[in-house]
């Protein structure tokens, strides 16, 4: 057999269906808790019903009488873990999952015991029959503007950035913008819960998991239980979504240990309620913009706090003003991500961490601006195109965000709207148009990558990605069956395995690119290596790649994906109901690998645009400290019939100096997404809303222009941050 | 969940018989409800009554000219009836509006009236419930219930009830049947809630261990030009932060007759009698509708967060009635 | 009273999956989902929320669409189950497979058999003149709605998509429903042919 590719045509840039497009339409695809494992037993995790405090005991004895109980785990019984160490992606493990280790409560729905019987039914119900007595004390879980205690955060990025003298340069403004944005609690909830089983397997530690991640997951078990790594399997061939949620859980750490202490296979899953306190969230956000401009919308100032909170267990910081470090430029220029400790659950990454809650009060704060200018919003961004790198000084590597807004407002038929407010009215509706800027930026992490040329003419790649919806499986098909020069279907594509190597997670919208990075260099090293009309031994020809020298080498420079979206919306002031008539993306992210995934992927994110807009915010009870209606009929999400047609578009936009051009597109779809549809809505009605979501009793009390103030904290805000100031 | 034990009904006297042998029995009809509240620890039976077999399953007209809704008619066959869509389409309207496909089509007639509510504080076990457990507080009245009630309500519980077909079948002065080992019963809608007062967890005027067998609908002829308007925190598949449920009728421009009622806004399905006092032999137009919301809504007493529900009700009364009046002029 | 004996707590029963018959003996507390999932190993009906919030586990009950989590299995004995392992027939997918598949009504396939059964009965629904929330006049006298893009959205909104794939899942809908009703006409054709 001969390797000797004939001419064919790019699989990059045409449009496939999904590689297990099959297995997912008939139910034959199977997720984490789907393995049939032969004396499988079920864990049910028991959580804190009290917001701090200390736990004084735990009834354990009537529980382990009970039907199919077979153990209680507990801080009194549990074996202790290491939490000492950084995992893959430079962080120390959330406390959250290093569970039992102490008696101490730090939020509501704290995991205190995982019970494992023989049935899941035996399991739940011997959970909730668990007797735990606590010893409580006053929480606080105040999210409030004024904490003394807030602290500005780094993380990924400076926790402030400065530069130009604020107060003159706003002082010197003819035009000033100074509003206060909040967005709620919001959470990922992906379709598939949290599972996990977990197994010894002749002396290796065998998981097969719902992550984003196999070789991040092996890592943290590994440290977790102080075990070499190469002793950890973990397995997520397919993943139900993740989001940002799905990383290291306490869920798999319980399986670990109760399949280590009773010796046989132990699946935990988390129900929809537990996902709440465990599966992390994106937490509220109360930010505060000053802008200030000459008359013709030119900045020189431009102010952005954002004030998030975390757990007191663990450090997070939603990020969101980093965008505004590469949106728009100002002589004064400054930025600040503060984060307050509160005895509520710990956040983490959710889908396009701090540009989403950012770019809805910057993009929002422009619209104001524009409408104090009398300024075409498109046209006051023109005016504010950055040179370079507004903070960092640095080049961009590609920024073709006018192409999009002009590319946007053509097919939208921007150019037909009339900018006064409240003016187009259908039967009860108030009609308006918004638009906004997204951006989020390209990176890649080092991947390693197996390809195998096959004795039979095919060739199998290995490589430790997820695809948790995005497609992934397929576009790596694409890419690798390019790289080697030969169809798609003589590729076999195989993931989710961390047995196949190190490899970057789903995760930052650098996950097809980090990975496709190493199939190419591993498959280009291949073909170099595949003598034409010579054969290939049955156990095949394997060249691996290591892609950390490669990604290490890439130059300092402002690497991002940019996008315009367009949204026109209906609104009843009467009712207050908001829908959405159609929304328009046009974005510059990128080589697009698959034309038909890649829509769903920008759709699917700015209809997470749509749900935060209107729909998504976890409600907290103040006095038990806990959520309120901790599930999907509380906690909305858009459903099939919030969502209009939803079109997304993208300019050619190869980034230059990636090996296949790919910048990255699975979070770009939501930046920007709620405040065009909030600038939409201040179009409709007159009344400007500042904290998300626009529920209806936020427009029925806000009625129209005419009719009340706007909506949110912003005249407040201004008060109460003039104090601050 | 605890353990329980199964038991099918073939026929409402030994359905019947089954409850009455086990004082921790409770009877299961398409157990959307039931079933959820099981699983979040609310509800403990020890034993379940299966009623779903039973033969109360049909529509049937009856001699006056109204429908008779057995039981078991779940709430797809009744907005999928003919007779219904044809002479009550906001109660058809009304079903339709309610949860999702999947769950209408389990969902029962005589369970949807006993559902209980969605308060989140009634569902969360680990919070105080009066309503659950009786004097152990209402964390709703200083805490979150931007969706409770703003009608009817007492200090001891602030929860609505979930159903909208319950509001439609109202406004048209259904009439409950219900069997117990003592024969037949019957009760109005309007009198099958019991007021909230200072004993929330009493929640129906049904005798202990009775069976609802049917709903009867009496003949409406101003049900024909009716309409189910629900609005909610998004447009499908949630429950109502509030709704009306109206049926007019204008001749010559004056309201001869109307029906009025709203969900979401108390512990029962609410019959809005003030308004349609006000509205009866009055002009049809949006002073009257005005003045009509009022009526009913100078009894409300809102909570510090669900004050935006008076003006919502207020608003949509006028909206449903100026849109029925508008459809009875074409 | 006297606590039943443990055997009152669970059935030997028997289930009409996909057409087979399965004999099991059920705790009462199994849904007919963890039966599916967990003891006739069918894991194709998705496990969302356990709650009838998402509809991920969505099956055919006697034709009819059914959130498996709130069914108890013990009450289904009788009833004839389809799962979307009972979609396709020897080999070949059933349109709404083969349109989801087509057209990417999908990402990560968790909600997506519930979705597929959910519109297998919507396209059933429809056609036996159901109307739905959104259909502004329910009267039979005003005719059968069309099923616009307006109507399956509506008649979908029991199944959640979080990766949020609804505007493709909505083409493969409207797809596969043209195409039923383009076969029904057909098969009502070629019946009119033969009757003359």
């Amino acid at each position: 057999m001969t390797t000797a590719p004939a001419a064919r045509e790019s699989a990059v840039g045409t449009a496939r269906t999904r590689v297990e497009g099959r297995d997912k339409v008939t139910g034959a695809a199977r997720y984490a808790a789907e393995i049939p494992f032969a004396g499988l037993a079920h864990g049910w995790l028991v959580l804190s019903t009290v917001a701090r405090g200390r736990i004084t005991s735990l009834e354990t004895a009537g529980v382990l009488a009970m039907p199919g109980v077979l153990t209680v785990l507990h801080h009194g019984n549990a074996p202790r873990l290491n939490a000492d160490y950084i995992g893959l992606l430079g962080v120390p493990p959330d406390p959250t999952c290093v569970v039992f280790q102490h008696d101490r409560v730090p939020f509501m729905g704290w995991p205190v015991a995982l019970v494992v019987a023989e049935t899941p039914e035996q399991a739940r119900e011997a959970a909730e029959a668990l007797v735990v007595r606590y010893e409580e004390e006053p929480h606080d879980t105040a999210f409030t503007r004024d904490r003394p205690d807030a602290y500005p955060v780094g993380g990924r990025m400076p926790a402030e950035t400065r530069k130009g003298d604020m107060e003159a340069a706003l002082a010197a403004s003819a035009v000033v913008v100074d509003a206060e944005y909040t967005t709620p609690e919001e959470y990922h909830h992906p379709m598939e819960p949290h599972a996990a089983t977990a197994r010894w397997d002749g002396g290796r530690l065998d998981v097969v998991d719902s992550n984003q991640g196999a070789t991040w997951i092996v890592g943290e078990l590994a440290n977790l239980f102080s075990l070499d790594p190469a002793s950890v399997r973990v397995r997520s061939e397919h993943v139900g979504g993740g989001f940002g949620s799905k990383g290291i859980r306490a869920h798999q750490v319980a399986a670990v240990m109760a399949a280590t202490h009773l010796r046989r296979p132990v699946r935990v899953v988390l129900t929809r309620r537990q996902m709440f306190p465990l599966a992390g969230h994106r937490s509220a956000t109360i930010q505060r913009i000053r802008l200030g401009a000459d008359t013709g919308g030119r900045l020189r100032a431009l102010e952005h706090r954002s004030l998030s909170h975390t757990s007191t267990v663990h450090e997070f910081v939603e990020p969101s003003t980093g965008a505004t470090r590469v949106m728009y430029d100002a002589d004064a220029h400054h930025t600040a991500n503060l984060v307050v400790r509160l005895d509520l659950p710990t956040p983490t990454w959710m889908r396009a961490p701090g540009e989403a809650p950012g770019s809805f009060a910057l993009e929002t704060a422009l619209d104001e601006l524009a409408e104090k200018c009398g300024i075409d919003p498109i046209e006051l961004r023109v005016r504010n195109e950055p040179e370079r790198g507004p903070v960092s000084g640095l080049p961009f590597s590609s920024r073709n965000l006018i192409a999009c807004f002009q590319e946007g407002a053509r097919r939208f038929g921007w150019a037909d709207r009339d900018p006064r407010p409240g003016l187009r009215r259908e039967g009860r509706w108030l009609l308006g148009t918004g638009t906004a800027a997204a951006s989020f930026p390209v990176m890649a992490l080092p991947s390693t990558a197996a390809v195998t040329a096959e004795a039979d003419g095919t060739f199998t790649v290995r490589i430790a990605a997820a695809d948790i919806g995005t497609g992934a499986r397929t576009a790596l098909t694409q890419v690798a069956a390019d790289a080697l020069e030969v169809a798609p279907d003589r590729v076999r594509m195989r993931i989710g395995d961390s047995d196949f190597g190190p490899a970057m997670i789903a995760g930052g919208s650098m996950g097809t690119r980090s990975w496709s990075w190493a199939i190419t260099t591993a498959a280009g090293e291949l073909r170099e290596r595949l003598v034409p009309g010579a054969g290939i031994p049955p156990e095949g020809i394997t060249v691996r790649s290591d892609t950390t020298e490669a990604v290490g080498a890439l130059a300092q420079m402002e690497r991002h994906s940019f996008g315009a979206q367009f949204a026109e919306v209906a609104v009843d002031v009467t009712t207050g109901e908001v829908r959405v008539r159609r929304m328009l993306g046009v974005f510059a992210a990128g080589r697009i690998i698959n034309p038909l995934t890649a829509r769903g992927q920008f759709t699917g994110g700015m209809i997470w645009g749509i749900s935060m807009a209107l729909h998504e915010e976890a409600v907290r009870d103040s006095v038990s400290g806990g959520h309120y209606g901790a599930d999907l009929a509380g906690y909305h999400v858009a459903t099939h019939a919030d969502v209009p047609h939803v079109e997304a578009h993208w300019i050619d936009d190869p980034d230059p100096h990636d090996p296949v051009g790919i910048k990255g597109i699975g979070e770009i779809g939501i930046v920007g997404a709620a405040a065009a549809v909030a600038n939409a809505v201040r179009h409709a009605t007159g009344v400007r809303h500042r904290s998300l979501p626009i529920r209806p009793d936020r427009v029925i009390l806000a009625g129209t222009a005419g009719a009340g103030a706007d909506a949110g904290a912003g005249a407040g805000a201004r008060a109460a941050g003039e104090a601050h100031a | 969940m605890k353990e329980f034990g199964y038991q099918r009904a073939s026929d409402v006297s030994g359905a019947l018989a089954l409850l009455g042998a086990d004082a921790g029995a409770r009877f299961l009809g398409g157990g959307t409800n039931l079933v959820d509240l099981m699983k979040a620890g609310v509800e403990r039976p020890s034993r379940l009554v299966d009623v779903r077999g039973l033969p109360l399953d049909r529509i049937e007209p009856t001699a006056d000219g109204g429908l008779r809704i057995g039981a078991t008619v779940t709430n797809s066959d009744l907005a999928a009836h003919p007779g219904v869509r044809s002479r009550y389409p906001a109660l058809a309207q009304a079903v339709l509006a309610g949860a999702s496909g999947q769950l209408r089509n389990m969902a029962t007639v005589g369970g949807n009236l006993l559902q209980r509510t969605r308060c989140g504080y009634f569902t969360d076990v680990s919070r105080p419930c009066n309503k659950r457990v009786p004097g152990s507080g209402c964390p709703a009245v200083e805490g979150e219930h931007r969706n409770h009630a703003i009608l009817g309500a007492s200090a001891h519980c602030v929860a609505v009830h979930p159903s909208d077909m319950a509001v439609a079948l109202t406004a048209f002065d259904a009439v409950v049947s219900y069997r117990t080992g003592d024969g037949p019963g019957e009760l109005p809608l309007a009198d099958l809630y019991l007021p909230v007062d200072g004993t929330p967890h009493r929640e129906t005027a049904l005798p202990q261990g009775a069976l609802i067998t049917a709903v009867t609908l009496p003949p409406a002829p101003v049900a024909a030009l009716s309409r189910y308007r629900k609005v909610r925190e998004r447009a499908s598949y949630a429950f109502a932060i509030g709704s009306v449920a109206a049926a007019l009728d204008v001749r010559d421009g004056v309201i001869r007759e109307a029906r009025l009622a709203f969900g979401a806004v108390a512990s029962r399905p609410w019959r809005a009698r003030a308004a349609e006092r006000t509205l009866t032999g009055a002009p049809a137009g949006g002073e009257t509708f005005a003045a009509a919301a009022d009526a009913e809504l100078a009894a409300a007493r809102p909570l510090p967060h669900n004050a935006y529900k008076v003006t919502l009700m207020r608003n949509l009364v006028v909206a449903v009635l100026t849109g029925l009046t508008e459809e009875a002029a074409r | 009273m006297a606590p039943p004996p443990s055997s009152a707590h669970d059935s030997s029963i028997t289930l009409d999956v996909n057409g087979d018959k399965h004999t099991l003996t059920v705790d009462h507390r199994t849904t007919l989902l963890d039966a599916l999932r967990e003891r006739l190993d069918l894991t194709g009906t998705k496990k969302g929320c356990d709650q009838g919030q998402c509809g991920a586990c969505t099956v055919l009950l006697d034709g009819r669409r059914t959130v498996a989590c709130l069914q108890l299995a013990v009450a289904a004995e009788g009833r004839a189950v389809t799962t979307v392992e009972g979609l396709a027939e020897g080999g070949q997918l059933h349109p709404v497979q083969q349109a989801f598949l087509d057209l990417d009504g999908y990402q990560c396939g968790y909600c997506t058999p519930g979705q597929i059964c959910s519109a297998v009965a919507v396209i059933e629904e429809h056609a036996a003149g159901w109307p739905s929330a959104v259909t502004d006049d329910v009267r039979p006298e005003a005719g059968p709605p069309p099923l616009t893009d307006d109507e399956i959205r509506e008649r979908m909104s029991g199944n959640l998509c979080r990766c949020s794939a609804y505007v493709s899942i909505v083409q493969a809908v409207s797809r596969a429903a043209a195409a039923a009703r383009a076969e029904s006409a057909g098969t009502t054709a070629a019946g009119a042919g033969e009757a003359a």
